[in-house]
């Protein structure tokens, strides 16, 4: 794996498709309505079924990874704090850059930006440097 | 908005998780992963590991059920309808592979008011069957008060 130097970006570009909610729903556990039925988000005044945040954060933790060459070990820890709601079939960019490299730790810090809302914010990854 | 002070500190009983590798790819694929560790045996054999590995954030899997006892727990006094997730962190150790059996206990750590929000910290501390840990998480979720 290629060492992380300060100052190297991160990004990850990803456009959930019309069933995400409902695999990740199986996959997760997380039946939420709010996410899997059309007509409750509705009712509950959302404008429709909205992504799992932890689907989100997983776009996040993805796009560390990959700065980190794809190493399932170098992923040492992940915070994120949740905003707008993320929508169906709108792309969602996950950006970031690496602000500090010190005692083999790299830390970065990112967010994920879906049109004009940040639906994750202040996210800090801190991955082994290599 | 009172808050359940009184509260903080209960621990849960602890949840044993079994880790299935076919349940680890299709959360991969869930979330969109296309690292072959994550999807095919052979190639996290190849690379060493006993079976697929599990994507970090699979966490969410295996700690999340030890959430159902918390979220049923009258005296949190937790308001659904006005709940959302609000902060998340995951700390990682020792790799989770499938055949794993994790265990994960929660706390409540903590729960105050600001502004008219409700703000509770529950942690999940996660170690395999060798008694090693493989995670802890910090699950930060909002109540929003009754308009």
């Amino acid at each position: 794996m290629a060492p992380l130097s300060k100052g190297d970006a991160v990004s990850l570009s990803v456009t959930p498709d019309q069933y995400v909610t409902v695999r990740y729903a199986g996959a997760s556990g997380d039946f939420n309505p709010i996410h899997i039925d059309e007509q409750f988000a509705r009712d509950v005044g959302l404008p429709g079924r909205i992504l799992h945040g932890l689907w989100s954060m997983a776009q996040v933790a993805r796009a560390a990874e990959a700065a980190a060459g794809d190493d399932p070990t170098a992923l040492l820890s992940l915070s994120v704090q949740f905003r707008g709601m993320g929508l169906i079939g709108e792309e969602i960019t996950v950006a970031g850059a690496v602000t500090d490299v010190a005692d083999g730790v790299a830390t970065v810090k990112l967010e994920a930006v879906q049109g004009s809302a940040k639906i994750i914010k202040g996210a800090v990854a801190e991955l082994r440097a290599g | 908005m009172p808050v359940p002070t009184d509260q903080i500190g209960k621990r849960y009983a602890p949840v044993l998780y079994a880790v299935g590798r076919e349940k680890v790819r299709e959360y991969a694929e869930a979330v969109g992963e296309t690292n072959p560790l994550y999807l095919d045996v052979a190639a996290a054999r190849v690379a060493g590991y006993a079976d697929v590995v599990a994507p970090p954030m699979f966490a969410v899997v295996y700690a999340g059920r030890a959430f159902l006892p918390a979220l049923f727990d009258l005296e949190l006094e937790i308001d659904f309808a006005h709940l959302v997730h609000g902060a998340q962190r995951f700390e990682w150790y020792e790799l989770v592979v499938a055949g794993d059996e994790i265990t994960t206990v929660l706390e409540f750590k903590d729960t105050s008011e600001r502004a008219g929000l409700r703000f509770d910290v529950f942690e999940s501390a996660s170690v395999n069957q060798h008694g090693v840990t493989v995670s802890v998480g910090t699950w930060t979720n909002i109540i929003r008060g009754k308009e």
